[in-house]
C-alpha cells in the first residue's frame, strides 16, 4: 500500500493542506499530528486539497473532520468527492458536540521492553518453547496490561503472604524446638528454619500462593472470554489471542514470584525470631546463626526456582482458560484445574531441582 | 481492494458436521462485491455455523470456501485482513471500555498516536449512535447496544467485507431501521460487502440484494435469490411461509 502524503503550502496569505495517496486507518498514522497541528496554525483562508486522496474511509473522514474541528475559520474544500462528502456529512449528524472521548491513561507494555526475551508459548504438549517469535507478532503485546496484572498477582497478594509466611515460621520454630532442646540444640533452630525457607519454603509457599489466587484469576478471566466468544473475536481480528492474553500473565507471573517467595522469607524468618526471642535467645545469637548456615546464595537459588514456579503456574493458569469448552460449568472446571495442575507441577519441578542441585553440588 | 465484481465471497458445497451429526450440506453461493447478502433460515439451521465458516473459525467438513479471493482455510491470514465481524453474541472485552473495544484494532495493527485512534473510535461509535457510550464498560450497557458498539468495532479499520451475525435482533423497530440505514450507507459510500444473518422481514426486504436460506430438516438451503422474487415465486412452502408471514 502506498503511503499517504501530506504537504502544507502557504498561497497567497493563506495555507493550503494537500493530501494525497489512501486516507486510511492503516496509512494514516505518519501524517495525523501534523496535518492537525497545521490545521490549528493555519489562519484564516485554509483550503485543504484531497483530490489526490484515492480512497477515503471512514477513519479518513475522522482525519478531515478533525482538521475542521481544530482549525478555527472555514475550510475551503478541494477536490472532495461526492461520496467522502457524504460520509463526513453523516458523521458530523451523528457526532454530538461537545462529547469528548477520554483517551485512556492506562499503562500499556511497551513493545521495546519485550524485545529482549521475546518467547511465543505453544501449548501443544503443555510446553514452554521458548523461541525466537516473528517480529510481526511483537505488537500484539500492545493490548496486554502488565503493571495491572503485576499488581494483581503481587502487590496484592503480599498481606496474604506476610501472614502465611510469618505463621509458618513461627509453628516451624516452635515444633522443631521442642525436639532440639532434648539435645541443647535449640540454637541451631535458627538455622535450620531459615535455611528451609529460603531454599524450599519460600518458593513453595508463594507458588501455592500464587496458583490459588492468580493461577485461577487466569484461568476464569481467559475461560469467560472464550465462553463468551472473545477470543473468537480476538481471532477474527487477526490478533495472536495467545501472545495478546498468554505472554504479559506469564511475565507477570515470573516477576511477581520471586517477590512473593522473598516475603516468604521475611516473614518466616521474622516469625522464627519471635520464637527464638520468647525462648530466650538473644536477637544477635539469632542473626548469627542465620549468616552461618545461609549463604547468599541459598536465597538466589530459591528466588530462581521461584521464577520457574512463576512461569509453569502463570502458564497452566492461561492453558486452561484457553482451553476452556463451553458454558459457565467449563469457567469453574478451569479455575480447578489451573489451582490443581498449578500445585502439582510446582511440587514435580521442585523434586527435579532437588536432584539437579544436588548433582551440581549447590 | 479487489477489482469490482469479482466475487467478494464463494461458497462452493459446503458442509458441516459436529460428529457426526449433519448440520447442513452442499450449501453453494456467491456474494459478489458491494452486495449485501442476507443468510436466513430458522433456529438452529445453522446460519451461525455457515458464518464461522466464512470468517476462518471452523474447518468445513466437506466443500470448499474464498473470502476476498483467498482460500479461508489455507490463507487465512490473509482473509482476516479483508474482514471485520459482528458476532451474535457480541463478544465485546469485559475489561475495556467500548471506546477501548473499538480502539483495539487500531491500536494492533496501525501506528496512529492515541490521539487519532480515540479520535477515529469515537466517531466509529457515533456511527452506530453511541457517542454518549463511549467510557461505559460492556457490564453497563444494554444488549442493543452492545450489539451497536460490536458493529462499531467491526468497522474499525474499515474492513472490505463485514460479517454480521443479528444485528437487529433485541433492537427496537427504530434503532434497528437505523442499523440498516448506516449498512446501505457503508455500502454507498465505502463500496463494503455485506454478509448479514437476520430475520427481521422489514430488514431483509430494505437492505439485502440476495439472500440465502437455510433450512434444519432440509439440511441444507432451500432458497437463493432476491427477496422480492422469493416472496412472490417460490413454490417451497417454508420459504413462501416466511416471506409472507405479514407482507409489508
Ligand atoms: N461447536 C459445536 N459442536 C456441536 N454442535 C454445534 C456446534 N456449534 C453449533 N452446533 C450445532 O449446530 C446447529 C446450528 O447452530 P448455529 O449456531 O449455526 O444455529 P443458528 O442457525 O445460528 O441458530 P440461531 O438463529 O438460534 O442463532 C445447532 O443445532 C447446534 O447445536
Ligand atoms: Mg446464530
Amino acid at each position: 500500500m502506498t503511503a499517504v502524503q501530506l504537504e502544507v503550502a502557504s498561497e497567497g496569505g493563506g495555507t493550503v493542506i494537500s493530501l494525497a495517496g489512501p486516507l486510511t486507518a492503516t496509512a494514516l498514522a505518519p501524517v495525523w499530528t501534523r496535518a492537525v497541528d497545521a490545521a490549528r496554525r493555519a489562519g484564516d483562508g485554509l483550503a485543504i486539497d484531497v483530490s489526490g486522496a484515492e480512497l477515503i474511509d471512514t477513519s479518513g473522514a475522522a482525519l478531515l473532520l478533525a482538521l475542521e474541528r481544530d482549525h478555527s475559520g472555514r475550510i475551503e474544500w478541494r477536490g472532495l468527492g461526492e461520496k467522502p462528502a457524504q460520509l463526513m456529512a453523516r458523521l458530523r449528524l451523528a457526532v454530538p458536540e461537545g462529547v469528548t472521548a477520554k483517551v485512556p491513561a492506562r499503562t500499556v507494555a511497551r513493545t521495546s521492553v519485550w524485545r529482549t526475551f521475546l518467547i511465543r508459548v505453544t501449548f501443544f504438549g503443555q510446553t514452554i518453547l521458548a523461541t525466537a517469535s516473528l517480529p510481526g507478532k511483537l505488537r500484539f503485546l500492545r493490548g496486554g496490561n502488565f503493571f495491572r496484572l503485576v499488581e494483581r498477582a503481587g502487590t496484592q497478594a503480599m498481606p496474604l503472604v506476610g501472614m502465611m509466611g510469618f505463621l509458618i515460621g513461627m509453628i516451624l520454630a516452635f515444633q522443631s524446638a521442642i525436639p532440639m532442646r532434648q539435645f541443647g540444640a535449640d540454637i541451631y533452630v535458627a538455622a535450620l528454619v531459615s535455611l528451609s525457607l529460603f531454599r524450599e519454603l519460600g518458593p513453595l509457599l508463594g507458588a501455592v500462593i500464587l496458583a490459588g489466587r492468580t493461577g485461577s484469576a487466569f484461568a476464569a478471566e481467559l475461560g469467560t472470554m472464550v465462553v463468551n466468544e472473545e477470543v473468537a473475536a480476538l481471532t477474527t481480528m487477526g490478533i495472536d489471542a495467545e501472545t495478546m492474553l498468554v505472554i504479559p500473565r506469564m511475565a507477570a507471573a515470573m516477576v511477581v514470584m520471586p517477590a512473593l517467595a522473598l516475603g516468604v522469607d521475611i516473614a518466616g524468618v521474622l516469625g522464627m525470631g519471635l520464637v527464638m526471642m520468647i525462648l530466650g535467645f538473644p536477637p544477635s545469637a539469632i542473626l548469627n546463626q542465620i549468616q552461618m548456615a545461609t549463604g547468599p546464595y541459598d536465597l538466589l537459588l530459591g528466588l530462581f526456582k521461584a521464577v520457574v514456579f512463576g512461569a509453569a503456574i502463570g502458564l497452566i493458569g492461561c492453558r486452561a482458560g484457553l482451553t476452556a469448552g463451553g458454558g459457565p460449568r467449563a469457567v469453574g472446571e478451569a479455575a480447578t484445574s489451573a489451582v490443581v495442575g498449578g500445585i502439582v507441577v510446582t511440587i514435580l519441578l521442585d523434586g527435579l531441582f532437588a536432584v539437579i542441585f544436588y548433582r551440581l553440588g549447590l | 481492494m479487489s477489482a469490482a465484481c469479482a466475487p467478494a465471497i464463494v461458497v462452493d458445497h459446503a458442509g458441516q458436521s459436529f460428529g457426526g451429526r449433519v448440520i447442513f450440506e452442499d450449501v453453494s453461493f456467491t456474494v459478489a462485491t458491494g452486495e449485501v447478502f442476507v443468510v436466513l433460515g430458522g433456529s438452529g439451521c445453522g446460519k451461525s455455523t455457515l458464518l464461522k465458516q466464512m470468517i476462518g473459525l471452523l474447518t468445513p467438513t466437506k466443500g470448499r470456501i474464498t473470502v476476498g479471493g483467498y482460500d479461508v482455510v489455507e490463507r487465512v491470514a490473509l482473509v482476516r485482513r479483508e474482514i471485520g465481524v459482528m458476532f451474535q453474541s457480541g463478544a465485546l472485552f469485559g475489561s475495556m471500555t467500548l471506546l477501548e473495544n473499538v480502539m483495539l484494532p487500531l491500536v494492533m495493527f496501525t501506528d496512529l498516536p492515541a490521539r487519532a485512534r480515540a479520535e477515529i473510535a469515537r466517531i466509529k461509535l457515533a456511527m452506530v449512535g453511541l457517542a454518549e457510550a463511549v467510557n461505559l464498560l460492556p457490564s453497563e450497557i444494554s444488549g442493543g447496544m452492545a450489539k451497536r458498539a460490536a458493529i462499531a468495532r467491526a468497522l474499525a479499520l474499515d474492513p472490505p467485507i463485514l460479517f454480521l451475525d443479528e444485528p437487529s435482533a433485541g433492537l427496537d423497530p427504530i434503532t434497528g431501521a437505523g442499523l440498516d440505514r448506516l449498512i446501505l450507507d457503508l455500502r454507498a459510500t465505502l463500496d463494503c460487502t455485506f454478509v448479514v444473518v437476520t430475520h427481521e422481514l422489514q430488514s431483509i426486504f430494505a437492505i439485502a440484494d440476495r439472500c440465502v436460506m437455510l433450512d434444519r430438516e432440509a439440511r441444507g438451503m432451500i432458497a437463493l435469490g432476491v427477496p422480492r422474487d422469493l416472496q412472490q415465486s417460490s413454490t417451497h412452502p417454508t420459504v413462501r411461509a416466511f416471506f409472507n408471514r405479514d407482507a409489508p
